[in-house]
């Protein structure tokens, strides 16, 4: 029983780290259908965001680094959809291609810029230690990284669903003709949700800085479980997307505790194949009376 | 109010309109008739910037709208209700309205309750999906949401296709009461008996041409029919 359970909160944690990285993809990719290749390096530009704000700020910076970090990786991202994205849409293999490349520049100038050699984030007092739940302690940064998740969830949630800016997104995303011709500003939604999607990055990469030492490549390493995260959810479901999360986070846990670490990655993308098989538009789908 | 100078559009190489001139006076209800593939809804997709004119140009109260995307020709004061009665299916019927009402910068508050009005079926469904209301209350939505903008002209592309009798005739009530209040209305129609209820003037689409024009009281005669028939 014990064991179950301790397993039951590493899996919550791993979930955790998996949804984080993956919220921001839920609009980029989810919403808009943009195969951002780069989005791995919006996570690396949070990342860093952290690292540089620990020098002045002390302690605290790892609070003041959170909104930071959004609107550092957010800015980015929309300067990459200003630039480029925006003259691909429709163009799936181009986008990924150009994105790609576009990921592997910005891995560079993190090199030139903060040199090659992984840099330390140190995690403020605060976080030290961790809480007793039954006899199993949970670290206070990996429940911080879930109160991140937490707050990311609902403040998206009630983004989607209850501010017009959210409405419009859901209008452009189911129907972008449509919504052109009801009067919404496509371009300006399509600004918005790629700079909250590489937004939300950024705060992945403030929180999994709490998790490890930060490199170039820190982002690109998350990229693929990020991707797996929105397709298994569903595209564009954030529903989906936290029971994505929570369901690959716990089958890794368990297996792991069976097995090891190599074979438990092994197991979840057999698991996530057969899943797809059986299902290919993941968890969630547009539901109508339409035939679509 | 909204006048169309010899346009041509091509989907592609393939041209579909050829040199088509139409006029919609102020206060009139013009509808636009012919057989499939004639190029009725590729008409009204290049009045509201959907697809680009290769020559000549659409003004609407003097201002050249030829180049203007969608959402402008909506803030200018232009409805559009296109085919298929598409609504946004993962919205509410609430949300389908107060999408198009938010955007509108012309809008008075009372928009939406006067859309609701208009189409009083839709007021118990307010909180329902759109994609889960039947094709006729969907069509409702549909025009509804095009009224939420306030336009000066409404652009209809086949209001009663596929829709049960019982709603086309509120449909039909509802646009009959529009054009009496002074909105100048655009319908593409297939029904004769339905346009000739309604319309002030006709225009037949024939091969991605005008092939006749006139006021509606033409509609009736042997060469129109003639156009129209299989």
């Amino acid at each position: 029983m014990h064991v179950a359970l301790a397993q039951l909160v590493t899996g919550l944690s791993i979930s955790a780290v998996l949804l984080l990285i993956a919220l921001g993809l839920t609009f980029t990719f989810g919403q808009m259908r943009v195969i951002n290749m780069a989005h791995g390096e919006f996570i690396m530009a949070g990342a860093y965001t952290a690292y540089m704000l620990q020098g002045p700020l002390g302690h605290q910076s790892l609070l003041v680094a959170l909104p930071v970090a959004f609107v550092v990786a957010g800015a980015i991202g929309l300067v990459l959809e200003r630039l480029l994205i925006r003259r691909l849409y429709g163009r799936p293999l181009d986008t990924l291609l150009v994105t790609w490349g576009v990921s592997l520049i910005l891995q560079q100038v993190a090199r030139d810029l903060f040199g090659a050699p992984n840099v330390e984030v140190r995690a403020p007092t605060w976080l030290d230690g961790g809480v007793d739940v039954g006899g199993i302690t949970i670290g206070a940064n990996r429940l911080f990284i879930m109160a991140i998740v937490v707050v990311s969830v609902t403040a998206i949630w009630f983004y989607l669903t209850r501010s017009p800016q959210g409405r419009r997104t859901r209008a452009v995303v189911e129907n972008r003709q449509l919504a052109a011709c009801s009067g919404i500003s496509t371009t300006t939604v399509d600004q918005r949700t790629f700079f909250i999607g590489s937004g939300l990055a950024g705060v992945a990469g403030v929180g999994i800085t709490l998790l490890g030492s930060v490199g170039p490549t820190l982002g690109s390493n998350y990229l693929i479980d990020a991707f797996l995260v929105v397709v298994v959810g569903g595209l564009g479901h954030l529903r989906g997307a936290v029971l994505a999360a929570i369901g690959l986070g716990l089958l890794r846990a368990y297996v792991e505790y069976w097995s090891h670490a190599s074979i438990a990655r092994v197991v979840v993308f057999l698991a996530i194949v057969a899943f797809l098989q059986a299902r290919p538009q993941g968890l969630f789908v547009l539901k109508t009376r339409s035939l679509q | 109010m909204l006048t169309v100078s010899g346009i041509d559009v091509a989907y592609g190489r393939s041209r579909v309109l050829f040199d088509v001139s139409l006029e919609i006076p102020d206060r009139a209800l013009v509808c636009v008739m012919g057989r499939n593939g004639v190029g009725k809804t590729t008409l009204l997709h290049a009045l509201m910037g959907l697809l680009p004119c290769g020559s000549g140009r659409v003004t609407f109260d003097g201002s050249d709208i030829t180049g203007w995307r969608p959402e402008r020709r909506v803030k200018a004061g232009i409805g559009y209700v296109p085919q298929g009665h598409e609504v946004f299916g993962q919205l509410t019927v609430w949300e389908n309205l107060q999408v198009a009402w938010e955007v509108s910068t012309a809008a008075k508050a009372s928009a939406i309750d006067d859309a609701l009005d208009l189409f009083p079926r839709l007021r118990p469904l307010l909180k329902r999906r759109a994609g889960f209301l039947s094709g006729g209350q969907q069509q409702q939505l549909s025009i509804a949401r095009a009224l939420v903008g306030q336009p000066r002209l409404l652009l209809l592309d086949e209001p009663t296709e596929g829709i049960q009798p019982s709603i086309i005739l509120e449909i039909e009530a509802a646009i009959v009461g529009l054009h009496r209040d002074g909105l100048s209305i655009l319908l593409v129609e297939q029904y004769l008996d339905f346009a000739i209820r309604l319309a002030d003037q006709y225009v037949i689409l024939d091969a991605g041409e005008v092939a006749r024009a006139g006021p509606a009281s033409e509609l009736g005669e042997p060469a129109v029919r003639q156009l129209l028939s299989l």
